[in-house]
């Protein structure tokens, strides 16, 4: 367990509904709102799921409720715009803004923050502990692969959001980078204390992060329970055996 | 000599007001045909590409009807404004202005299309609304074609004739552009006077277009 009570925040995903182009997205359930991981195949429907979360897709039906409040309820005609969920979200690529300096990408959402940032995100502190307090005058296109994911990780914590999702933020990177990149992340989870859910298909990096185990396979939830457990030989899920 | 500066000078004026005109509105269609979905997207598509296919004399005669004393919007902005449109400087800027929004709404289109949608949407999720967005996100990124499809707007408005000559009319120090005194100028046997301004169109066309494409290939590359 990496949280203390009062860090923990629900994540309800209430009967979620969402037609993909081979299948559809359903999905209910809660999550404890420490570090989730949603593992599953390519195409399994990860990436759209934390987009109904985020706020940047629209279910055809269901809910998301944080810590109770709704944020989408289909029903419920509720919908909140993606720039008040207080939800971060790191995708793959980073996605961070070539026309602006390190600097000015990690203060982009810092008005959300406010004048007070909390448990400790000060934009020092955030950029000491992932390193990169030497990059933030350098430009995007001058930064390495593993640059840019810390500073997209650090934009996205400088906004002090109430839940954070990375969408296989290590994806993409040879193996010696991700070895690297790993501990940044387990520094951010002990650091920060803000709730993840931590999409990826690789389970080294569930183990190493996660302390719950959503596996998706064709937008179903396949399995639940701890790493250890679901990755048991026997146990793992398919695509896993076959490695 | 002098009136030829004059000539150029009023052609330049009025190539960058109609471009400064349409800009707003162009960009914001632009924006709307990148980025939305919406009822009636390609009856307007069609309608801002037809100045490019349809005879710019034929526009021309279109406005004429429209904005004619007579004619529903003319009548309409003199009765209330006192303005006179038809064969005045206005008449002007109103032709090249048509005339040359589709080269800026194209343009700008694909502007907006090269910005990746995934950075608007994490700029929504960092807490910027949809104004933010565009002002900090998706304007900034897009400037490069904004701004050349600017400069082709003003290359075209510059050498604009057809629609010019039908709603505007060939009048000296009001309506004479350099398109229009060319013609005129070799109609007369003029063709000297014709020769100079053929050059002047040909170095600002040359100039503008130039610089667009400067525009263009930076953001490419």
């Amino acid at each position: 367990m990496f949280f203390t009570e009062e860090n923990v925040v629900s994540v309800e995903l209430n009967n979620l509904r969402l037609p993909l182009a081979t299948f559809v997205l359903e999905v209910d359930v809660v999550l404890a709102g420490r570090v989730t991981a949603i593992f599953g195949a390519s195409g399994a429907g990860k990436t759209a799921l934390l987009e109904i979360i985020a706020g940047l897709r629209r279910p055809a039906a269901g809910a998301v409720r944080l810590d109770g409040a709704a944020l989408t309820d289909v029903a419920g005609k509720i919908f909140v715009p993606p720039e008040r969920r207080a939800v971060g979200y790191v995708p793959q690529e980073g996605a961070l803004f070539p026309h602006l300096t390190v600097r000015e990408n990690l203060a982009f959402g810092q008005a959300r923050a406010g004048a007070e940032p909390t448990a400790g995100l000060t934009f020092a502190h955030v950029a000491e502990v992932l390193e990169i307090t030497a990059l933030t005058e350098r430009r995007i296109g001058t930064l390495s692969g593993g640059e840019r994911q810390r500073v997209a990780l650090g934009r996205a914590l400088l906004a002090a959001p109430l839940l954070l999702l990375l969408d296989e933020p290590l994806a993409g990177l040879d193996a010696g980078l991700r070895d690297r990149l790993l501990p940044y992340l387990a520094r951010v989870r002990d650091e920060f204390r803000i709730p993840m859910l931590y999409v990826t298909h690789a389970p080294d990096e569930v183990m190493a992060l996660c302390d719950d185990v959503l596996v998706l396979a064709a937008g179903r939830l396949e399995q639940r329970g701890v790493p250890a457990a679901v990755f048991e030989v026997g146990t793992a899920p398919r695509y896993v055996r076959r490695r | 000599m002098a009136e030829i500066w004059e000539i150029t000078w009023f052609t330049v004026c009025v190539a960058a007001l109609s471009t400064a005109v349409i800009l707003p509105g162009g960009i914001a269609l632009a924006w709307l045909l990148a980025r939305k979905e919406w009822r009636g997207k390609s009856l307007v598509e069609t309608l801002v590409a037809l100045p490019l296919v349809i005879p710019p004399v034929a526009t021309g005669l279109l406005l004429l009807k429209f904005l004619g004393r007579r004619g529903p919007l003319g009548g309409w902005l003199e009765r209330t404004w006192g303005w006179e449109i038809v064969f005045t400087w206005r008449a002007v800027v109103i032709a090249t202005a048509v005339m040359s929004f589709p080269l800026l709404v194209r343009t700008a289109r694909v502007a907006f299309e090269g910005v990746s949608p995934r950075l608007e949407q994490v700029a929504r999720t960092l807490g910027a609304g949809p104004w933010r967005v565009f002002w900090r996100v998706t304007l900034p990124l897009a400037r490069r074609g904004l701004v050349a499809g600017a400069l082709l707007a003003f290359a075209r408005a510059l050498g604009e004739f057809g629609a010019t000559i039908m709603v505007a009319g060939y009048i000296p120090g009001k309506t004479a552009t350099l398109a229009l005194s060319i013609y005129h100028s070799v109609q007369l046997g003029r063709d000297d006077e014709a020769l100079v301004m053929l050059g002047i169109s040909v170095a600002i066309a040359l100039g503008a277009v130039w610089a667009s494409e400067c525009f263009l290939r930076r953001k490419t590359s």
